[in-house]
């Protein structure tokens, strides 16, 4: 099961290595990985994605919060969340196809980008099945470049 | 600068002038040379010397090197004692062995690049074993950091995975904060290696004269346990008071947290039985009644078989290596309630899952579970009882009659493990010949509580952990979790400066003496009187017992054979060296080494044939032990 972590860390060079050297030295997968500041300018925020049973995302939260770096480590797999993934996504395009894309991209809202002679980009943001059917959607008309960022998350306000 | 790009303007100005502006300037960027020179005011180097002095550091470990010398030179106005051994791994595993043996911060120091990379072997060790140690690096100057400079590493980037936390210092403003919360990080919580990586600028760069420092250390996201949940403990209390067949299992955290003699007292109150890992030894004596010994790979096999009989294990300051559990946890202990107790929340359910979790610190847990058991109990019926010691080397006698209640219920377990105490004895075959077990029988007779053992690893280890009558915390020193051979003569030299007054044993074997035999220098440099009982078969015994059994004797590469002549090797470095060929040489040649003022090597020469028995073979559960004949 995949679930989604907060982790606030300091925001010092070589932060990133500890978290992700942890990771990798007890064979913990992960998913994705997304890191920004915070609204204080010493801690950055992580969140990350990772794959696991309970037993195993237990033991990622205890060992994460074992680092010095490591201020908070939330669990939001269960908290009632909104989560973000952001695509751009570089369409191949013809005279022919054109309308049909622009059809799709209205339909996931998503919004052009950019335009070339032959090809459209897209930027689309939404959860991860939403971005998944996006791509699969422009799958057949030829995906000339893709990029697309790991998940970040916010807790739903109470009330 | 400006001055310097100044235009002609300034030529009107006086020579006294110039001279001020020279000056500021200096303030505001030293030159190098100036820094670095010997009669500089107080900076970076200086400031790191005075807190290891404020952290109450007596002695330190170091090499010197090119990255260092700013801190060399401090080293000369400071009280603190520096041991000069002969390779960096030597320095490390000194300090994790001063540590070891004191309960103190343990602090080794080293160059740049190979200085630093010779250091990881012996944090990797500290790591493992949770011993709190200060790893101290010279770096290159920060302005040729990342450049591959001559004798950069990035030490910080290599230890990463074995050190609790690690700096890299760039700006010595941050110096005294970052060396305080080194010790802080280091010696509390389970503790654990902090290196300290400065460069030579960093060291050289002046500070102000400290003045109404705050020296209080606050790191907000570092945290630690230290009281147990009291419903978790009570709980606990509840099943050790219902259980019929309980056991505990103590490991190296009784030992960290100075609980041996609470968890003594909680044997003695409701006379459990009690086993131990190889860092544990020495949270109870050997010699008490209610030991049953070590346990795991090379266990005692009452100890393995009360692990999978019993029906409640209370398992503090453990882990659940796989040299216990046989890394077939499914059947380990698979009767039992198990009551996990350790300081790192990180600990409990990595391995085992346990039926009662409580994080704390084990002496405070300890305590509060003790407090806990005597209310159940209701206070008349449970008075601690005289200690269960027994004179050394006695067989231990069926105790039942001592027993009533509450305790009373226990009978029947301990006619079971008294049972398997008298059929599966640990014995040795061979008695003509020396043998390990006469070497380690002849140090118990002669050693008494005023010794520390230290060992390498390896063959020698075993019997040793087996062997030896073990009184008290941090007699027995080795290297457990990472088994680092060469440990050991380096251990036993910063055992003997934490312990001046005591006699240092060190038990090791021909293969391990050799990683670091260079350190028999250093013991007599700082005239350190180690007594050297080196188990001398010629071969990588362990290595070879383990192709005997599990690669049809099909040896591979284990044959020490040009040995040297160590009593010679002794006798070069300055060294009293015995060769001790049979048994009844033993005795005598332990009592001449201990009436020599300076260090001593015994070369006992033993068979390769010896093996350390019982064994647990890799796949099998602990109670499927292969017995010797």
């Amino acid at each position: 099961m995949l679930h989604t972590l907060a982790v606030l860390v300091e925001n010092n060079p070589g932060v990133l290595a500890r978290v992700s050297g942890l990771f990798a030295r007890r064979a913990y997968n992960i998913d994705s990985l997304t890191v920004c500041q915070t609204e204080n300018p010493t801690l950055s925020l992580m969140t990350i994605v990772v794959e696991g049973d309970t037993q195993v995302i237990q033991q990622v939260i205890k060992q994460l919060h074992k680092l010095v770096v490591v201020h908070k480590v939330t669990n939001l797999t269960n908290e009632s969340i909104v989560d973000r993934e952001l695509a751009l996504i570089r369409v191949k395009v013809r005279p022919e196809t054109r309308a049909e894309i622009l059809q799709i991209v209205d339909i996931f809202r998503g919004r052009v980008v950019d335009l070339g002679r032959q090809t459209l980009s897209v930027e689309v943001t939404g959860d991860e099945q939403k971005i998944t059917a996006f791509i699969r959607a422009m799958k057949s008309f030829g995906i000339a470049e893709l990029v697309r960022t790991g998940r970040i998350a916010i807790v739903r306000s109470e009330g | 600068m400006q001055h310097v790009s100044s235009p002609s303007s300034q030529i009107s100005i006086s020579q006294t002038s110039c001279l001020q502006t020279f000056t500021e300037n200096d303030a505001i960027d030293p030159p190098q040379q100036k820094a670095d020179s010997p009669q500089h005011s107080y900076n970076g180097a200086k400031c790191v010397f005075r807190i290891l002095e404020e952290q109450g550091v007596e002695v330190i470990f170091g090499y010197p090197g090119g990255a260092v010398l700013p801190l060399y030179d401090a080293l000369r106005d400071s009280s603190i004692r520096h041991v000069l051994p002969r390779h960096e791994q030597a320095a490390v595993h000194a300090a994790d062995a001063y540590a070891r043996a004191s309960g103190k911060v343990g602090v080794c120091l080293g160059t740049s690049g190979p200085g630093a990379a010779n250091l990881v072997t012996g944090i990797a060790n500290a790591y493992m074993d949770s011993i709190p140690l200060v790893a101290i690096t010279g770096q290159v100057p920060t302005h040729l950091l990342g450049s591959d400079c001559f004798q950069e590493v990035d030490i910080t980037g290599i230890t990463m995975p074995i050190t609790k936390h690690s700096y890299l210092v760039k700006d010595v403003k941050d110096l005294p904060r970052i060396m305080r919360e080194a010790f802080h990080i280091a010696r509390t919580g389970r503790p654990g290696p902090v290196l300290i990586d400065i460069p030579r600028d960093v060291q050289a760069a002046p500070l102000p004269t400290p003045e109404n420092e705050n020296k209080e250390v606050s790191i907000k996201s570092y945290r630690f346990f230290s009281k147990g949940n009291a419903g978790q403990i009570e709980e606990a209390a509840k099943a050790l008071m219902k259980s019929h067949k309980p056991l505990i299992y103590a490991g190296g955290g009784i030992i960290t947290s100075g609980a041996a003699d609470i968890l003594a007292q909680l044997v003695d109150t409701l006379h459990l039985p009690i086993v131990t890992t190889l860092m544990g030894i020495g949270s109870i004596p050997s010699n008490h009644t209610n030991y049953l010994g070590m346990v795991g790979m090379h266990g005692t096999v009452t100890a393995n078989f009360a692990v999978t009989d019993c029906d409640l294990l209370l398992a503090v300051g453990v882990r659940f290596d796989d040299r216990v559990t046989s890394g077939l946890h499914h059947h380990f202990a698979t009767n039992a309630t198990i009551i996990h107790i350790d300081i790192d929340p990180a600990e409990i359910g990595k391995v085992i899952v346990p039926d009662i979790p409580i994080v704390g610190d084990a002496r405070l847990v300890l305590e509060d579970l003790l407090t806990k058991v005597v209310q159940e109990a209701g206070p008349s019926n449970l008075k601690p009882k005289a200690s269960g010691l027994e004179p050394l080397t006695s067989n231990p006698a069926p105790q039942q009659s001592r027993l009533q209640p509450p305790t009373s219920h226990l009978q029947p377990w301990w006619q079971i493990i008294r049972t398997w105490q008298q059929d599966h004895p640990l014995c040795y075959e061979n008695p003509t010949l020396l043998n390990p077990q006469h070497v380690l029988e002849a140090m118990v007779k002669v050693g008494g509580p005023n010794t520390i053992v230290v060992t390498d690893v390896g063959q020698h280890q075993m019997w040793a952990a087996q062997l030896y009558q073990v009184q008290r915390a941090r007699q027995f020193i080795t290297s457990a979790g990472l088994g680092t051979m060469g440990f050991g003569l380096p251990a036993s030299i910063g055992a003997q400066l934490a312990c001046p007054d005591k006699t240092v044993f060190l038990v090791t074997g021909d293969g391990s003496l050799q990683m670091t035999i260079q350190e028999l220098a250093t013991t007599v440099q700082n005239k350190l009187p180690v007594k050297i009982i080196l188990m001398n078969n010629g071969v990588l015994g362990m290595v070879r017992q383990l192709q005997s059994f599990f690669h049809e004797e099909r040896f591979s590469q284990i044959q020490l054979k040009s040995n040297p002549d160590f009593v010679k090797i002794a006798d070069a470095y300055g060294i009293k060296g015995f060769r001790v060929h049979t048994p009844e040489d033993m005795e005598p040649i332990l009592r001449q080494a201990l009436a020599e003022p300076g260090p001593v090597l015994m070369d006992c020469l033993i068979s390769p044939d010896e093996t350390v028995w019982p064994m647990v073979p890799p796949g099998k559960a602990i109670h499927e032990m292969m017995l010797g004949e």
